[in-house]
């Protein structure tokens, strides 16, 4: 979740600064560029990410955040291909796809959601003669990053208030009130949006 | 200026608010009253969320009827449930998404939304998830995102609630040194002891309308 939203580390390195388009633009290249490259160009690659982690000063903890959903997965691509290939396809393939998730979560640390957006908005301008409001595409997306939490924070009170009550086993007493809460939330969200101005 | 006649609100067959018709001119303005009394209903009247089955409402001379997008331009509103109205991530773009519309530069975005940050002791939390604050917190900044926008009236329902004592004293300062017109409903009686007029409304009905201490004398009244 964590990985989503609010990952943003703020700092002043020079990865902060650069525009989120320009980012993102690198980002495309250089997982391009680790499908393509040689078993011995990635051995540089991992140089050249771990000293950009360095450069952004985000800290260990962060970087670690980042690639943590996918250690199983990087386990079982590491273990799959040394049955099947051998030792080195195993460590470049695996390699790929940790530095590809590595790069993007480096992106994600270091720019803010609102860069993000604009960015996204900026990019979907021409969409407004398809008649799509870019500004409410990109709030959409916003709204969708903000709900993850507070959709798990519902969650989280439901199981409690069914431990408190002795319930936990049941399914419709977790789901039945999960759903009616997010529900309720929604409808406050609409509202609070219409209070804050966005329907006109 | 809040102005309503002769307005009355039904869902379906209930009657929830009923022959209201009054003028607050008054700069601080309290509601009380029990549980499902109307009280959020009336609040919600006052900036258009809710429109009155008959009668009229007037806020600022314009009928919420027809000029609900622009009286909502002027007229802030603070919900009780905080996480609904943060709509942006973190704690700083949320402020500057009420700002969208100004026309302002990145620079004075930025310097408008951490004045009201740290007015509100939230400045160090600028770029935190929203979803780190406590709920206090997350009311604080609620009321941040309303007020870095100057709103002409304030409506507030049950801003209170999930504060500490430190924090209500804070919002209760606040309310008292505010310039504009602010609207409270709450249940947190020692809030509105220095207010110029509190509402009581019971089933729907506008029961007391007084001075702080005799209008919470009836409600107490009402309540036993
Ligand atoms: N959208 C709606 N549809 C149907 N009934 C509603 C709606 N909104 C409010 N009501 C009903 O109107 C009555 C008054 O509700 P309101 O929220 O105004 O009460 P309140 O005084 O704010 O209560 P509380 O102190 O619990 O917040 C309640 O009985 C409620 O069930
Ligand atoms: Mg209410």
């Amino acid at each position: 979740m964590n990985g989503l939203t609010g990952a943003y580390v703020p700092g002043g390195s020079f990865l902060h600064r650069l525009p989120a388009g320009v980012k993102l633009l690198g980002l495309a290249v250089s997982c391009t560029a680790l499908l393509l490259s040689p078993p011995v160009g990635l051995a540089g690659a991992v140089a050249v990410v771990a000293l950009l982690y360095a450069v952004s000063g985000v800290g260990v903890a962060a970087a670690w955040a980042q690639i943590r959903p996918v250690r199983w997965f990087a386990v079982a691509l590491f273990g799959v291909q040394f049955l099947l290939v051998d030792l080195p396809g195993a460590v470049s393939s695996t390699l790929r796809v940790v530095l590809a998730v590595a790069l993007a979560g480096l992106v994600t640390l270091t720019t803010r959601t609102a860069a993000m957006m604009a960015f996204l908005e900026r990019c979907l301008a021409p969409a407004r003669f398809l008649g799509v409001d870019p500004f409410r595409l990109s709030l959409l997306l916003s709204l969708t990053l903000r709900s993850v939490p507070v959709v798990a924070g519902l969650a989280t009170r439901v199981r409690e208030a069914q431990r408190a009550r002795g319930t936990e086993r049941s399914l419709r007493a977790f789901a039945v009130p999960l759903v009616v809460s997010a529900l309720r939330h929604a409808d406050t969200l609409g509202e609070a949006l219409s209070a804050r101005g966005l329907d006109d | 200026m809040i102005e309503m006649t002769d307005v009355n609100v039904r869902f379906g067959q209930r009657e929830v608010l009923r022959g209201v018709t009054l003028s607050l001119p008054e700069r601080r303005v309290g509601v009380i009253g029990a549980n499902g009394s109307g009280k959020s209903t009336f609040a919600r009247l006052v900036n258009g969320l809710a429109l009155p089955s008959s009668g009229d409402v007037t806020v600022l001379g314009l009928d919420t009827r027809r000029h609900a997008a622009r009286i909502r331009r002027r007229v802030g509103f603070l919900f009780s449930d905080p996480d609904a109205q943060i709509v942006m991530p973190t704690v700083a773009e949320d402020v500057a998404f009420s700002l969208r519309r100004k026309k302002l530069s990145r620079e004075e975005v930025d310097g408008r939304v951490r004045g009201v940050l740290t007015r509100y002791g939230l400045a160090e939390h600028a770029d935190h998830p929203a979803h780190h604050l406590s709920g206090g917190q997350k009311q604080l900044l609620a009321l941040c995102s309303v007020l870095v926008l100057e709103p002409d009236i304030l409506i507030m329902d049950e801003p209170t609630t999930l504060l500490d004592l430190r924090h209500s004293r804070q919002v209760a300062d606040l309310l008292r040194s505010m310039p504009q017109q602010v609207v409270v409903v709450t249940h947190d009686l020692a809030l509105l002891e220095d207010f110029d007029r509190v509402l009581v409304l019971d089933e729907g009905r506008i029961v007391a309308d007084a001075e702080p201490e005799a209008a919470i004398d009836h409600y107490r009244k009402i309540m036993s």
